[in-house]
């Protein structure tokens, strides 16, 4: 946690995160997790008859590296919106770097609501996911 | 490539109901690579004043997938499912969700729209969750691309 939470401005830039490289066993595990069990994922004959060269990551698999980052940074029950596209596939191997800035901050009554822009880029700096996180921090929080 | 029916939008899917179980949310919480005790050690959960095992953000999108076969959507939809991406998701979170909840999910879906002269098209799936006490948790709109 941030020490001075509270008091992040506008425009401010966390520091990067970075979560492990993609690997098969991450995916299989997470289709395991997750109940997406469409082979595009975890079966590279069913990726290559799709036209793909190998299997691809799922893009919730990415949405939850980001939204594993957002809560290593704010508590959890803070974070009240997470609003991602997925902009370009994730490939085994891809290192996934975790970015946020805060867009706006606005004060209401005794809480401050901060609109952060993430995304998530590879090692070549390539964009897998682009989008915002609503954060609402109270006094207490 | 076929065009999707439009006649759909507004369609409803059947109510969903899914447990959430501890070792399920450990599960999900190790594959995400999560780290914060609070997302696997009930004791520790408790602690920090959570009725037990806290569901990670994203865990919401397991409950659409608890159903025999969890791709027969995209038939009636006219889409191979290797043709289907995730555009995109949003979620807006109400409440926590924790271990012990029983959670119902109603889907609808919300729009479908083409980009590119049709080359690219988007089928929105808006979801809302509710624990057993009838309470809001959250809501989703899930965006798949036919490709």
């Amino acid at each position: 946690m941030y020490e001075d939470i509270q008091d992040l401005k506008e425009d401010y830039i966390f520091p990067t995160s970075e979560h492990a490289p993609i690997t098969r066993t991450m995916l299989a595990l997470y289709a395991g997790a997750s109940g997406d069990h469409n082979p595009i994922h975890i079966d590279i004959d069913f990726a290559k008859k799709a036209g793909l060269t190998d299997v691809i990551a799922h893009g919730m698999l990415i949405m939850s590296m980001a939204s594993k980052s957002l809560t290593d940074i704010f508590s959890h029950e803070n974070i009240k919106e997470i609003d991602v596209k997925f902009v370009s596939i994730t490939k085994i191997g891809d290192r996934p770097i975790f970015n946020a800035s805060v867009l706006r901050k606005k004060i209401h009554k005794n809480k401050r609501l901060l609109d952060l822009k993430i995304s998530i880029s590879d090692q070549n700096g390539d964009i897998k996911l682009d989008g915002t996180a609503k954060i609402e921090l109270s006094d207490e929080s | 490539m076929k065009l999707i029916d439009k006649k759909l939008i507004g369609k409803q899917y059947p109510d969903i109901s899914f447990a959430i179980e501890k070792q399920r949310l450990r599960f999900f919480s190790k594959a995400t690579s999560q780290t914060d005790p609070i997302y696997f050690n009930e004791k520790f959960a408790k602690q920090k004043g959570y009725p037990s095992i806290v569901a990670p953000p994203t865990f919401l999108t397991t409950v659409g997938y608890e159903k025999d076969n969890p791709f027969d959507f995209l038939d009636e939809l006219g889409i191979e499912i290797d043709r289907v991406l995730s555009a995109g998701q949003n979620y807006i979170f109400y409440n926590l969700i924790f271990a012990g909840d029983l959670i119902l999910m109603k889907s609808r879906i919300s729009d479908i729209y083409d980009k590119k002269s049709g080359k690219l098209q988007f089928v929105e799936i808006s979801s809302e969750f509710y624990n057993q006490k009838a309470t809001k948790v959250a809501k989703s709109i899930s965006t798949l691309v036919y490709r």
